[in-house]
Parts: structure tokens; C-alpha cells; sequence
């Protein structure tokens, strides 16, 4: 066994057995079992770290692949195998899930403690963990799409731990639904790929794309489909709706799933299926502008929310809105660059604030204030996860944003139509600024707000600050990646496969021109500057009164608020569409369709008391015509036969007498 | 003469044995008779295993046993079992047991229950092993008869409506199935199902394409009214409600597979031109079924009509997967139904647990229930996710096979169908919120959870979704040859 391969198969088994031993046994294992998990996900990142490293440090081979596969079943005449393909962006993504995963289950035990249901928790998230861990290794679509709907159901259990609250239940059923709607475009995507090509492997189907085996609209409709996935899974326009909601579940289960890795794996996605993608332009100006608006609209909403939670699921929304327009206009390295350091600093932002939410038991930013001084670990991480998504220099988010809207520039001084995706995110980057610096105002900074909450928020303890510092370093140290083409830009770039597509890969990535990347970075430097200060301004020196401004431009502002009124959109029609119409199939089905079979019962009663009729009158009848007549001459016959002697005498002499004057009578005639 | 087998025999004969006895026993030794019951419906399920362990994929027919009955009109006592069927024996003698455990609380004439019981199970174990079209025609009808007194005595208010809806409507199916046979008969002399195809290639019936037609859409109307097919399907909903719920298992479980057993077994190989020309209406009538079936589901309160109007929507996929006729399509119908007799068995069984306890099905008028009964709540929630095709449970594969195999030949209607998988989400977890999740239902604060027993009937059910889902080849491989003869046969 290749070490890779033993080293794949170790990453999975540890979350896998874990699951399987605390959803069997984990109440009756000390302390619920939680060890078990919280073991088991350490052993996959360790294991994890020196897959990173042998395949980084070690190989440093832009092209390196590692594959193994094993046959699984056979359907006739697709061959369904699984295993592993192991690649520069496996690596990085296999760190990210098993360093945030470890993290967050670390703080878990902190955070968690005393919850109903507490063994259970810990087996849903080793469920996720392996579940992700196997998105992330897997060799072809079709394993590919079993991962994508494990970690949508571990996402479901998750969301719903809470499950006896009204808003978690429905919180988990329409995350699942609506991501689902996404994960049938996907099935359809797939199913039009293997119709075309044949084979579910990546690299086969890559190089039977690369071949021109699947080509013109028909590739487009198909990435387009695929891309139905992301669309879903990782929240963009118009599928978006399930995240914010999401917000329900525990805030661990938040930072790991619903900010730092679940929702990446659409972005993943598209960069692992990069080939399949990048051979249909139309289709990848698809997805930048799907990208764009997300990031935008998002951006937006995020402005006006009050709950922290949200405000990060918003920001969430919005950045993964940017990955995916990176990946549109072909920036493959700097979308899967910004999903990395995203993954950190956007956990970490939950962490923090559910280590806010854990000290003053509300989520409602309005109620908080000044926390600055009763959690300093707890404010300075989270400032540090700030700066670093604000895009601030020497953070982890100026690098990876700032490749971004090179990219975008890039694309836009080639296309001069296309300009918008980048002026859009530009603006973008500064609402980004501006709502996360207001996060930070409203939370740390100002007078308590209430002063009951404040005096009893304290500090949490070492279990969840802890994994909030080794975020934070991560934050900061995370940006190294890119500077002066360091391995990351270097390692992490499109596949190669064939002559055509090297080609088309040329030229896109971090390795713009010098005019658009100084061009952009001093743009966004000068934007998240803006951002911050008008930030500064309103929620910190009140110069400028939100109030005053949301009352100038209350059509605005009511959109933000009420987040463009998508929810209630949907639930206007298409929601309100499908229970009307099966309201209708259902009196269909139960008047017409059984009505029909009912009323074969009164029709077939109807011939029967017919034929029952026919049967009585008609053929009994004829039967007993014959019995009247019979029984009519009867009668007469029995007024003739009297049986009296002299009755007979007489009507014998009757009837001589009457023959004999009928003789006469005739005689004289003739 | 060929080597003669008993296996399939004595799996049949078995559980009529165990009736016997039952009969000689006084009805008021409740707990022998159901002791009886049981113990007779085991030897058929070890010999069930014996059958797949020893059973040869790639030899064709097997276990033959064949012998003269009636000479004068060609008919033969001729029983065997190939791809098609062997998954079906599984699933009916595995069943049983579970149903006769689920059927413990019957107390009322349990002497006539049990009986009859056990005499459906030889029935029904009889239609998936005759291989004489006549005799399977005797064991269609027989196990029509314990099915109409089982629904009609022990069933619900309406009982005896359901009763009689669902004898005429299967009824109504038979007697096209008699004609067909009939007019196949004077044509050919012969009720060999394994020979009837090429002997009816061999006479002017061949020729006879209107007449062919006609006799293709007679058994097609026979069968779907067992599938249920749409517009058949009415029946079935009611049927379901009133059956108490070992028979809804059974009903669920096994019966309605009978439908697209038949044209697998006999419609397909009888009239292999015709059943081209079939394809594209039963694919469409497929569609309705998911999706119409899906629908209609989602618009019930009573939680056993969901179960049942899901059924409809699952046996679509069966329809589209026979209809496509491409190896992947047709390995996941016949998975399907393998899968579907399981998924939806456990969905049955868990009615029933929550029916014993509460004494309705309101969906609505529980809620909370993960909180006080969690192993209900797990198990409900491993048989819910399985129903709406959770990679790493069964139905998703055989979902998956027969989109992948109706793709290529249908794309419209699959990619139509695929709503179903959303459609199916929807209505499932849907129901297992208003159930489970949400604020305790307080009138449901001290419901007992499932005991031993209804934990035994679930457990097997649940560990076998689980495995296939994660092997499927353990089934697939069963019949995947004899699909790919099939296969030939269909489109040669």
C-alpha cells in the first residue's frame, strides 16, 4: 500500500469509527463519549498534516497526482468505482477541514457542555467530518455526489440539534430542501457527463472533455447544471435563502459547516471539476456573475442585520460569492486561495461570536456593547479575523481578495464588457469593510447597552479560547501563501490535461499583469480603508447618525433589512404554488380518478338491478306467462267440470240442443 | 428429464403445513397459535438464505422441479427460480417472520389471522416460483382470497369497502390476465413461461401484431393494477389504510411488486416486440407516478396514506427503470424493488408502533416525539432518509441506476423525474418534522418507546437498507446476468 493511500484511508477511518461508536455506545461511555470523536478527529489531523506536508513540502510538484482507485459494483455496464485522487488542492483542503474540524470540536467541548443530547452532537460531527473528509479525497462525480448528500444530511442533523425549537426544525428541513434543489441540477449535470463520456473518474472525464467528446451547448447545460450544485450547497443567488436560517444550529456547528467548510465545498467543486468547467466560457460567465451578485446582494443585506450570527452568515454568503466569481472569470488559484483563508478567519469569527453569544446569552447585537474589557481574548481574536476579512494588509484576506479583484480586473481589461464583476466587487470589499467593523463597534466598543447582560459576561474558558488563538495565528499566517510567489501560487493551479486546456489555463490564476494587480490592490487597500472609516464614524464617534441615514433612504434600507424580501417571495410562489397544487392533485386523485372507480359500483349496481329486472319480469315472466295461461284455462275448465251428474246431463243437453239448431240454422242457409 | 429440485417446494409448502397445524388447534391457545405461526415461517426463510447461497447468477434457471398435472391441457406443476426471482423469494419469506412478529397483538379470532396468513405467504411465494403460466395463475388468485379476509375482518372502520375495492380491482386485473393466458394457450398448447416466447414466435400469433397488442396491454393492465400503476391506482390508499399493519407491510412489501414482477417475468419475454413498443407510454405513466404519487403524498394527514401514496412515487422509478430497458436501468428497477420492499416495510412497521400507542395517525397531531422516544425517533429516521434516497442507504442506489439507465433513452421524462428526488425530500422530512421535531407534544409525554419485539422486527430491515446501501452488489450481482439476458431478449 502506497503511503498516500494508507494515509487517506487512516484520515477517514478515525471520523467513521468514531461515529459509529458514539451513536451506538456514547451514552454509555465516560463523559458521553465525547473523547471519542474529539480523539479520533486529531488522529485524522495529524495524519492529515503529514499528508500536507509530503505532498507540499515533500512532491512540490505543481502537477502532482496521487491516484488510487478500487472497484466498488458494477451497474451493467457502468463500473462504479470510489477511491482516492490526492493533488496540491486535496492537500490544502484536507489542512483546512482537519485543523478547523479539530478546532471546532475542541471548542465543542467548552461550548457544548452540559446540552441535552450531548453524545449525539459529537457523533453528528464526526458524521460531517468524514463525510467532508471523503468530498475531499474522492476520485470520481459519483462518490463526489454520495459525499455531497452525507454532509447535507450531517448538516440537517446538525442545524436541527436543537430540534424541540419551531425555528431550528424548520431551519434544518429548508436548508436540506433547498440545497437539495441545487443537488438534482447537480444529478442532472452528472448524468449528462456520464451520458457523453462514460466513466465518473475526474482525470478520465477531464481528458474525454479535453478530447472534445463533450462539446458546444451541450457542455455548457451540463457545467451549467453541475454548477446547480454550488449553487445550492454553498448558498449562491437565488439558492442562498437556507443559510441565514441555518444560523439555528449550535455556533460550532456554524463556524465548522456553515462558514468554513460545508459551504466551500461548492467553490471546491467547481475548482475540482476546473477542466470540465473552463472548457465552456459561457458557462463560466455564468457562474462569475452568479458570484457577482451573490457577493454584492449579500454584501448588502449584511449592513442592516442585528443579529451577530447573521451578519457573519450574510458576510459568509457574500464571500463565497467571491470565491465563485474568482473561479468564473478563471482565477482558479486565488478562489481556492480565498476559500483557505476564509476557512479561518470565518470560523474564527464565529467562534468568537459564540464565545459573545456564550457570555451574555443573546444574540442581539443591540443588547451588547463594550465587551472589549470582559473578554480581551475573545475581542482580540475576532479583530484580528476582521482586519484579515476587511482585507486589510499583512492579513490573511488582503492576499486572497486582493488576487481576487486583480483576477477580475484582469478579465475586465480583456473584456470591457465584463467590467462590472470587478467594479462590483470592489464596492463589495468596502460594504465588507464597513458591516464588519460594525459588528466589531456594536459588539467591544461603546457603552453597555445592557448593563444586566454586561455584568454577567466574563471570559470563556481555555477549551474555546484556545482554538480561537490558533485561528487567529492562522488568520494572520494564512495570507504567507501567496507573497512572492510562494507555494501556494506556485503548487495550487489548474490541472493540466492535454495541450488545449494548458492553454486556456494560461494567463488566468494569481499571475496577473502588473498595472491590474497594483492597480487592484491599491484600490482595495484604499476602499477597505474607506470602509473602515465610515465604519469608524457611525458606530464609533457617531458622527453620522445610522439612524438618520436609514430614515433618508428607508426604501434601502428596507430592502437590507428584509433582505430583498426573497423568503417571502418564495414563499408567495413557488412554495405557495406547490401546496396549492398538490391540494389539487389530491381532490384529483380522490374525486376524479377514485371517483370514477366508485362510480363503476352504482353503474354496475344499475345493470345488475337492470338485468335483475329483465331476469324477473321478462325471462321469470315468460315462465310464468305460461303458468296464467295455464292456470287461466285451468280455471275455466273448472267451472265446466263441476263433477255434479246433473250439471253434465244439463250441458250435454245444452249442447245437443245448441248443435242441432246450428244444423238447422246452416241447412237453411245453403 | 432434468435434475428435479424440492427447495422451492418446500419453501412454498411450508407455511401451509404450519396452517394445518394452526387449524388443529383450539382458537383459544392465542399465544401457541402465534408460536405456530412463527416457527412455520422460519424453515422458509433459512431455506430462503440456502437458495441465494447456493444459487448460481450466471446459471439461468435454477431449483427446477417440474411435473405433470393436467396432461390433457398441457399443464405442468413447474416451479424454478433465475435473477428475477430469487430476490423476490428473499424478500417474502424475510417478511413473513417480521409480519407475524408486527401481527403479536391480534387477539381477535388470531386462530383465522394466523391461518390465513400463512396461506397468503404460500401464495405469494407461489408467484414468484411458478414458472407454468397456469400455475401461476392458480397462485395469483389464491392469495387473493387471505388478502381479502385479512383486510376485510381484521382491518380498520372501513374495512370491508377496502376489502372489496381492492378483491374487484385485482379481480377486474385477472380476468385480462385469464384472457391473455386463453388466447396464448389456443395459439401455442403451452403454459412453459420459459418457452412461451420462442413458441409463440413460432406461430401465426407472431404475425398477429394488432392481436399481439392487445394481448400485451390486457396483462400490462392486469399487472399495473398491482404496481399500482396511475390511473390503477386507488386502491391502493384505502387497502392501505384499513389493512392492519402486518398486511400494509405485505401489501407494501411484496404485493405490489407482483405488477412488475409479472411483465419481467411474463410480458417481457412473452412479447419482447411489444413491450418496445410499450416502452414510451409506461415511461410516461412512470413519470406520473413519481411525481403525481410525490404530490399527492404531500397533500395527506394520515400518516399510513403518505406511506402509501409514497409507495406509488417509488414504484415509479421501477416503471422508468423497466421502461429504459438498458442494463443499468433495468439492475436498478429490479433493485428497486428489492429496496423498496424493504424501505417501505420498515415504514409500515413504524405506523404501526406509533399507531398501537397513540391510536391514530394524524401527522399532525403529534410532534416533539425525538425528544421522549429516541430509539422510535432514530429508526424512523434512518427509514425516513432511506424512502427520500440517502446516499449510503438503499434506495439511492437503485434510484441512481435507474436515472443513469433511463437517461440515454428517455432524458426528458428522467430529467422530469428527477423533481421526485426533491418532490420526495420535501414530503418526507416534512412529515418527520411535524412528528418528531418541534415543541413536545405534552398529550405524548410518557409514550413508551419501541420494545424488544418491534425493535427485532426493525433492526433487520434497517441493517439491510444500511448494507446494500453501502454493498450493492450483494443483491445486484443476484440477477444482474439475468437482467442482461433479459436485456438481449428485449432488444436483439
Amino acid at each position: 500500500m502506497h503511503t498516500y493511500e494508507l494515509l487517506a484511508w487512516l484520515i477517514l477511518a478515525f471520523p467513521l469509527l468514531a461515529f459509529v461508536i458514539q451513536i451506538f455506545f456514547g451514552k454509555r461511555l465516560p463523559r458521553q463519549g465525547d473523547w471519542v470523536p474529539v480523539a479520533a478527529i486529531c488522529c485524522s489531523l495529524f495524519f492529515g498534516l503529514i499528508l500536507f506536508f509530503m505532498v507540499i513540502v515533500g512532491e512540490h510538484d505543481p502537477n502532482f497526482v496521487f491516484q488510487v482507485s478500487y472497484p466498488w459494483f458494477s451497474g451493467g455496464s457502468l463500473q462504479f468505482d470510489w477511491g482516492f485522487h490526492i493533488d496540491n488542492l486535496t492537500a490544502v483542503m484536507i489542512l483546512v477541514v482537519t485543523v478547523v474540524s479539530s478546532v471546532v470540536h475542541i471548542y465543542s467541548l467548552g461550548y457544548m457542555q452540559g446540552e441535552d443530547f450531548y453524545d449525539r452532537f459529537f457523533a453528528y460531527l464526526s458524521l460531517f467530518s468524514f463525510s467532508m473528509l471523503l468530498l475531499v479525497l474522492c476520485d470520481n462525480l459519483f462518490i463526489l455526489y454520495i459525499s455531497w448528500e452525507l454532509v447535507g444530511v450531517s448538516s440537517y442533523l446538525l442545524i436541527g440539534f436543537y430540534f424541540w425549537k419551531h425555528s431550528a426544525a424548520d431551519a434544518c428541513k429548508k436548508a436540506f430542501i433547498t440545497t437539495r434543489v441545487g443537488d438534482v441540477f447537480f444529478f442532472i449535470g452528472i448524468l449528462m457527463v456520464v451520458l457523453y463520456i462514460g466513466e465518473f473518474n475526474y482525470t478520465k472525464v477531464f481528458e474525454a472533455v479535453a478530447h472534445g467528446e463533450l462539446t458546444g451547448w451541450v457542455l455548457t447545460i451540463a457545467v451549467v447544471c453541475l454548477f446547480g450544485g454550488a449553487v445550492g450547497k454553498s448558498a449562491q443567488f437565488p439558492l442562498h435563502v437556507w443559510l441565514p436560517d441555518a444560523m439555528e444550529g449550535p455556533t460550532p456547528v456554524s463556524a465548522l459547516i456553515h462558514a468554513a467548510t460545508m459551504v466551500a465545498a461548492g467553490v471546491y467543486m467547481v475548482g475540482r471539476l476546473f477542466p470540465i468547467f473552463s472548457a465552456s466560457p459561457a458557462a463560466m460567465l455564468v457562474v462569475a456573475y452568479i458570484g457577482l451578485i451573490t457577493a454584492f446582494f449579500a454584501a448588502t443585506i449584511a449592513i442592516t442585520q442585528t443579529d451577530i450570527k447573521r451578519v457573519l452568515a450574510y458576510s459568509t454568503v457574500s464571500q463565497l460569492g467571491y470565491m465563485v466569481t474568482a473561479l468564473g472569470v478563471g482565477a482558479y488559484t486565488a478562489g481556492l486561495y480565498h476559500l483557505m483563508t476564509h476557512a479561518f478567519f470565518k470560523a474564527l469569527l464565529f467562534l468568537g461570536s459564540g464565545s459573545v453569544i456564550h457570555a451574555v446569552h443573546t444574540n442581539e447585537m443591540p443588547s451588547m456593547g463594550g465587551l472589549k474589557k470582559k473578554m480581551p481574548i475573545t475581542f482580540w481574536t475576532m479583530l484580528i479575523a476582521t482586519l484579515a476579512i476587511s482585507g486589510v494588509p499583512f492579513f490573511s484576506g488582503f492576499g486572497s481578495k486582493d488576487a481576487i479583484l486583480a483576477a477580475s480586473l484582469e478579465f475586465g481589461m480583456t473584456h470591457w464588457l465584463h467590467m462590472p464583476i470587478f467594479l462590483g466587487l470592489l464596492l463589495g470589499a468596502g460594504i465588507t469593510a464597513f458591516y464588519m467593523f460594525r459588528l466589531i463597534f456594536l459588539t467591544f466598543f461603546g457603552e453597555a447597552r445592557e448593563p444586566k447582560r454586561y455584568d454577567h459576561a466574563h471570559e470563556s474558558p481555555y477549551s474555546m479560547t484556545v482554538p480561537l488563538m490558533i485561528l487567529a495565528g492562522l488568520s494572520v499566517i494564512g495570507g504567507f501563501g501567496l507573497y512572492g510567489g510562494l507555494w501556494f501560487n506556485h503548487l495550487v493551479v489548474p490541472p493540466v490535461i492535454g495541450d488545449a486546456a494548458h492553454h486556456a489555463a494560461e494567463g488566468h490564476g494569481a499571475h496577473g499583469s502588473a498595472l491590474a494587480h497594483y492597480g487592484a490592490m491599491a484600490l482595495s487597500i484604499l476602499f477597505a480603508t474607506g470602509g473602515i472609516l465610515l465604519s469608524y464614524l457611525v458606530y464609533y464617534k457617531k458622527k453620522i447618525s445610522a439612524e438618520a441615514v436609514a430614515g433618508r433612504f428607508p426604501v434601502l434600507y428596507n430592502l437590507s433589512f428584509h433582505k430583498y424580501w426573497v423568503d417571502e417571495l418564495y414563499g408567495k410562489t413557488v412554495i405557495a404554488f406547490v401546496m396549492w397544487f398538490r391540494m389539487v392533485l389530491a381532490r384529483f386523485d380522490n374525486k376524479v380518478v377514485d371517483g370514477i372507480v366508485n362510480a363503476t359500483a352504482p353503474a354496475l349496481r344499475g345493470v345488475s338491478s337492470f338485468s335483475g329486472a329483465w331476469d324477473k319480469y321478462v325471462v321469470d315472466g315468460l315462465v310464468n306467462l305460461i303458468a296464467i295461461v295455464v292456470q287461466a284455462v285451468g280455471a275455466v275448465s273448472t267451472l265446466i267440470q263441476s263433477g255434479v251428474i246433473q250439471n253434465y246431463l244439463m250441458k250435454v243437453g245444452i249442447a245437443v240442443g245448441a248443435i242441432l239448431l246450428l244444423h238447422n240454422f246452416i241447412l237453411r242457409i245453403f | 428429464m432434468e435434475h428435479q429440485s424440492h427447495l422451492l417446494t418446500w419453501i412454498t409448502f411450508l407455511p401451509l403445513l404450519g396452517m394445518f397445524v394452526i387449524l388443529a388447534t383450539p382458537g383459544r391457545a392465542k399465544e401457541f397459535i402465534k408460536q405456530i405461526a412463527l416457527i412455520s415461517t422460519l424453515p422458509s426463510l433459512l431455506l430462503g438464505i440456502v437458495m441465494i447461497s447456493r444459487y448460481d447468477p450466471a446459471g439461468g434457471m435454477q431449483y427446477i422441479a417440474r411435473h405433470e398435472w393436467i396432461r390433457s391441457f398441457n399443464i405442468f406443476y413447474f416451479m424454478g427460480a433465475d435473477g428475477i426471482s430469487i430476490p423476490m423469494i428473499f424478500l417474502t419469506v424475510l417478511l413473513c417472520p417480521i409480519c407475524i412478529l408486527a401481527s403479536w397483538g391480534i387477539n381477535d379470532r388470531a386462530k383465522g389471522y394466523f391461518a390465513l396468513f400463512l396461506l397468503l405467504e404460500t401464495g405469494m411465494l407461489g408467484v414468484f416460483c411458478a414458472l407454468d403460466f397456469f400455475l401461476f395463475y392458480v397462485f395469483w388468485e389464491l392469495m387473493l382470497l387471505p388478502m381479502y379476509f385479512l383486510i376485510g375482518i381484521w382491518g380498520g372502520p372501513r374495512r370491508e369497502y377496502a376489502a372489496i375495492k381492492f378483491f374487484l380491482y385485482t379481480l377486474f386485473g385477472s380476468v385480462f390476465l385469464f384472457i391473455a393466458m386463453i388466447v396464448i394457450y389456443i395459439y401455442t398448447s403451452s403454459f412453459d413461461l420459459t418457452k412461451l416466447g420462442a413458441e409463440i414466435a413460432g406461430t401465426e400469433l407472431h404475425t398477429a401484431v394488432g392481436l399481439k397488442w392487445w394481448l400485451f396491454l390486457a396483462m400490462f393492465v392486469a399487472f399495473a393494477i398491482k404496481i399500482p400503476a396511475f390511473p390503477f391506482h386507488t386502491w391502493l390508499p384505502d387497502a392501505h389504510v384499513e389493512a392492519p399493519t402486518a398486511i400494509s407491510v405485505i401489501l407494501a412489501g411484496i404485493l405490489l411488486k407482483m405488477g412488475t414482477y409479472g411483465i419481467f417475468r411474463i410480458s417481457y419475454p412473452l412479447f419482447p416486440d411489444m413491450a418496445l413498443a410499450f416502452a414510451l407510454p409506461i415511461a410516461i405513466i412512470a413519470f406520473i407516478n413519481i411525481v403525481y404519487g410525490a404530490l399527492v403524498a404531500m397533500a395527506q394527514t394520515d400518516l399510513k396514506k403518505l406511506v402509501a401514496y409514497s409507495s406509488i412515487s417509488h414504484m415509479g422509478y421501477v416503471m422508468l427503470g423497466m421502461a429504459a430497458m438498458t442494463p443499468e436501468a433495468m439492475n436498478g428497477a429490479m433493485l428497486q424493488m428489492f429496496n423498496h420492499g424493504c424501505i417501505t416495510a420498515m415504514l409500515f412497521l413504524l405506523v404501526g408502533v406509533i399507531y398501537d400507542r397513540a391510536h391514530h395517525r394524524d401527522i399532525d397531531g403529534f410532534g416533539g416525539l425525538a425528544k421522549n422516544v429516541p430509539v422510535y425517533a432514530g429508526i424512523s429516521c434512518v427509514a425516513f432518509f432511506a424512502a427520500l434516497g440517502l446516499p449510503g442507504l438503499s434506495g439511492f442506489i437503485s434510484e441512481a441506476l435507474v436515472f443513469l439507465g433511463s437517461f440515454p433513452v428517455f432524458p426528458w421524462i428522467t430529467v422530469l423525474s428527477t423533481s421526485g428526488i426533491v418532490i420526495g425530500a420535501v414530503y418526507m422530512l416534512w412529515t418527520y418534522q411535524r412528528m418528531f421535531l418541534g415543541p413536545l407534544n405534552e398529550k405524548y409525554a410518557s409514550l413508551p418507546d419501541c420494545n424488544v419485539r418491534e425493535q427485532v422486527t426493525l433492526y433487520p430491515l434497517a441493517f439491510i437498507v444500511v448494507l446494500v446501501g453501502i454493498f450493492p452488489h450483494l443483491v445486484l450481482n443476484l440477477f444482474s446476468p439475468t437482467m442482461s439476458n433479459l436485456i438481449d431478449l428485449l432488444v436483439k
